[in-house]
């Protein structure tokens, strides 16, 4: 079997236009999240989210692609530069047909939607732009980086909900490790911070209207995120053999499915995901030091979580550092687990720590080291990142130091 | 009125408990007649829509908004109460 390493990683989100200026705010405990600016928004009762100020498309696309790309294409892009930049590959002849994209999200081009539904039912208009179709579909932002980049290889989009990235980086991981490629473009984005997208949220009455606190007992909600994150995974060997720089070893992943509900949590379902990446990664639980949480903030979640977490570590559950780092950059929905990973490889390669902050008063059904507030400096040697979907669909990644 | 208000309450949770109004008391509780937490979720959009109110509600903290959900006959004084005071 072969070994699957990370060799470049690129991000935008509310904490930052790059992955320095992301691990920087991660590090001092930084929070993304603001009062919402969009049309209607004071239809909304749900008024903050982390979204990224003073975006201007123009700086980094022209006309043209700016009438094709969505928001959540544009970073998508926007992220895969710079990840792509940093691996130092490019992509030609045999090794094109050897690479391929993977990418999670949940909306796609939410945004898209949204605009143009105003646009018929509200302006009472009755044509729209005609890129609409491909602006919106889900698999856009993928297409667009193979586009970019002459990626020839398997190439696809996975939508399931929360746990999209987590999917689509284990998708990413299987397919070098099996064989079927030598390098893939994965990760994820979501842009789902307008009137609808918000809206839809609001109905189901699990949001926060004033802030993100994960497994702080006075929490009381999500808060929605938007971004991406890409990283270029690359057979061990094909990394070795050119000289590139490791970020990471990804070195396991389990998916399974609650088979319960819809929208609860189960204990069961998340802890057998979190065994099962341990066990595919041949790691102990006494080896691995941090474990970046699902941790939305809202009750349920947050305490089955901890409970998934007691009962896969066993004793070693109250040695490791588990954080939520939605509490400052939010809900990224489909593209969360992607930015969460940036937090995963920080852990590993620099020895940071990223913290849960907004973290207020104890909760006894969170009572695991969630390093609240603050980083914290501690070597590490394995990491895990939790996804868990509503629809009861799980998917943990395991992370080793280079 | 408060009469009307008490039978379209409890005719939207006889409904989404799939039971008869008649076969429901004031004194039962939601888990009682078998709705979960995603049936109060309806339940309440049910009950804005129906008597044009705003339900403070959160389902990660549900004693949050004063709104007392702890039996039919609580709900039921809850919207009440809210229909009174978002009437104007």
């Amino acid at each position: 079997m072969r070994r699957v390493v990370i060799t470049g990683q690129g991000t935008i989100n509310a904490l930052g236009r790059n992955v320095p200026e992301t691990l920087a705010a991660m590090r001092d405990g930084r929070c993304g999240i603001s009062d919402l600016e969009f049309q209607d928004v004071e239809r909304l009762s749900i008024r903050i989210g982390a979204q990224i100020k003073g975006y201007e498309p123009e700086a980094s696309f022209n006309r043209q692609q700016i009438a094709l790309y969505d928001r959540f294409t544009q970073f998508t892009l926007l992220a895969a530069r710079e990840a792509i930049g940093q691996s130092g590959l490019s992509f030609s002849g045999e090794l094109a047909t050897r690479s391929g994209v993977v990418l999670g999200t949940s909306g796609g081009g939410m945004n898209t939607l949204d605009e143009n539904y105003r646009t018929v039912y509200e302006d009472g208009k009755n044509r729209v732009h005609p890129f609409v179709v491909p602006k919106l579909m889900n698999n856009a932002a993928a297409s667009h980086v193979s586009m970019e980049w002459n990626l020839k290889g398997p190439s696809f989009t996975v939508a399931t909900a929360c746990a999209s990235s987590n999917h689509a980086m284990g998708q990413a991981m299987q397919m070098i490790r099996g064989g079927m490629a030598d390098v893939m473009i994965t990760g994820g984005s979501e842009a789902m911070l307008c009137f609808g997208g918000i809206k839809a949220w609001e109905g189901l009455r699990v949001m926060s209207k004033d802030g993100c606190r994960p497994f702080s007992a006075n929490r009381n909600g999500m808060v929605q995120g938007e971004g991406a994150a890409v990283f270029v995974f690359e057979d061990y060997d094909h990394a070795r053999a050119r000289g590139a720089e490791i970020l990471a070893e990804v070195v396991g992943f389990s998916m399974t499915s609650d088979a319960a509900d819809i929208v609860m949590p189960s204990k069961q379902g998340a802890s057998r995901a979190i065994v099962g990446a341990m066990r595919d990664a041949g790691l102990n639980p006494e080896d691995v030091g941090y474990v970046n949480a699902h941790g939305t903030g809202t009750t349920a979640n947050d305490k089955t979580e901890c409970a998934a977490v007691a009962d896969a570590f066993g004793h070693h559950a109250d040695d490791l550092m588990i954080s939520s780092t939605k509490s400052m950059h939010g809900h990224l929905i489909g593209g969360t687990g992607a930015v969460e990973l940036l937090a995963c490889i920080m852990a590993l390669r620099d020895g940071v720590i990223a913290p849960t902050i907004g973290y207020e008063e104890p909760d006894p059904e969170c009572a695991l080291d969630v390093v609240p507030n603050v980083a914290r400096d501690v070597k590490v040697e394995a990491a895990l990142s939790n996804a868990f979907a509503f629809g009861g669909l799980n998917a943990v990644l395991a992370l080793r130091a280079a | 009125m408060s009469d009307s208000i008490k039978d379209r309450v409890i005719a939207i949770l006889a409904e989404q408990a799939m039971l008869e109004p008649g076969d429901i008391s004031p004194e039962q509780s939601l888990e009682d007649l078998g709705i979960d937490s995603l049936g109060l979720v309806e339940s309440i959009f049910a009950i804005e829509e129906a008597f044009d109110i705003s339900v403070p509600f959160n389902a990660n903290d549900p004693t949050e908004g004063d709104f007392d959900i702890s039996s039919v006959d609580a709900i039921i004084r809850a919207v009440q109460g809210l229909v009174a005071t978002q009437a104007a």
